[in-house]
């Protein structure tokens, strides 16, 4: 078995301007691993949408980044108020988000759709009241 | 098109990173939501914008993005200013609006979608 490399960050809910640090960190250290741009881009969007949900919905959280052979995985874990209908959530245009979080530029419901187009593998745990549990998965081959 | 010439174009200011002023780019797309940006763009090396906070240089990071345009005189903050100076991403800010910025730089070869591998 091949060693695996782990990035653990606290995200940070309570600063909006700090919102993607995380995720900027995650794509300098793929880069000095030497993944191909592509692979790396797509593993910093998936998570930077994540991130930034993080921060909007669910006063920040937990991330994970592993990084195998095989592929990138990202693991997203928070304490916030959950998904009430992750399918619904998962429709682009949906969104939550109030016209506070809009004039800074986000929650036009493109979040979610976004980290599914940009991953190989996703998978939403949620529950209401308690938080979510988001897995994303970028193939590197 | 170099950033130099975008910047000519638009009758910019030059707001950092003046080293990357010879850089080619080849599309460009304009947008206040930066949701929209991460959702829709694929290689284009230019945003144009008039927001104005940190999110706008970490999404032009993600995106690999080389320069920014500031549109209606919108001007970056200082945190902002620093963060594009880690990433290397021009800044420029015009007066124009961004109808107008689009256009003047649409009519002048910067297209907003290239296909990829070209």
């Amino acid at each position: 078995m091949s060693e695996i490399l782990n990035f653990h960050f606290d995200v940070d809910g309570d600063d909006f301007t700090s919102a993607g640090k995380a995720s900027v960190q995650v794509k300098k250290n793929l880069r000095q691993l030497g993944l191909p741009p592509e692979i790396i881009r797509r593993v910093s969007i998936a998570m930077y949408e994540g991130e930034i949900n993080m921060v909007i919905h669910a006063g920040g959280g937990k991330a994970d980044v592993n990084v195998t052979e095989e592929y990138v995985e990202i693991l997203l874990c928070d304490n916030g108020p959950g998904i009430k209908d992750v399918e619904q959530a998962m429709q682009e245009g949906f969104s939550t988000a109030t016209d506070n979080i809009r004039s800074l530029g986000f929650g036009a419901g493109m979040g979610l759709p976004n980290m599914k187009r940009y991953s190989d593998y996703m998978d939403i745990k949620s529950k209401v009241g308690e938080g979510t549990d988001i897995t994303m998965r970028v193939n590197i081959n | 098109m170099k950033i130099n010439t975008i910047k000519d174009l638009l009758n910019a200011d030059i707001i950092c990173c003046e080293d990357g002023l010879e850089h080619h780019v080849y599309s460009a797309c304009g947008s206040d939501m930066m949701s929209d940006v991460l959702a829709y763009v694929k290689d284009q090396a230019v945003l144009m914008t008039g927001l104005v906070n940190s999110q706008v240089i970490r999404t032009a990071e993600m995106m690999d993005m080389k320069c920014i345009v500031f549109v209606r005189s919108k001007l970056p903050t200082a945190e902002m200013i620093e963060l594009a100076k880690d990433s290397g991403i021009v800044l420029l800010a015009t007066s124009k609006r961004m109808y107008e910025a689009c256009g003047i730089l649409y009519s002048n070869g910067l297209v907003g979608n290239r296909a990829r591998n070209v």
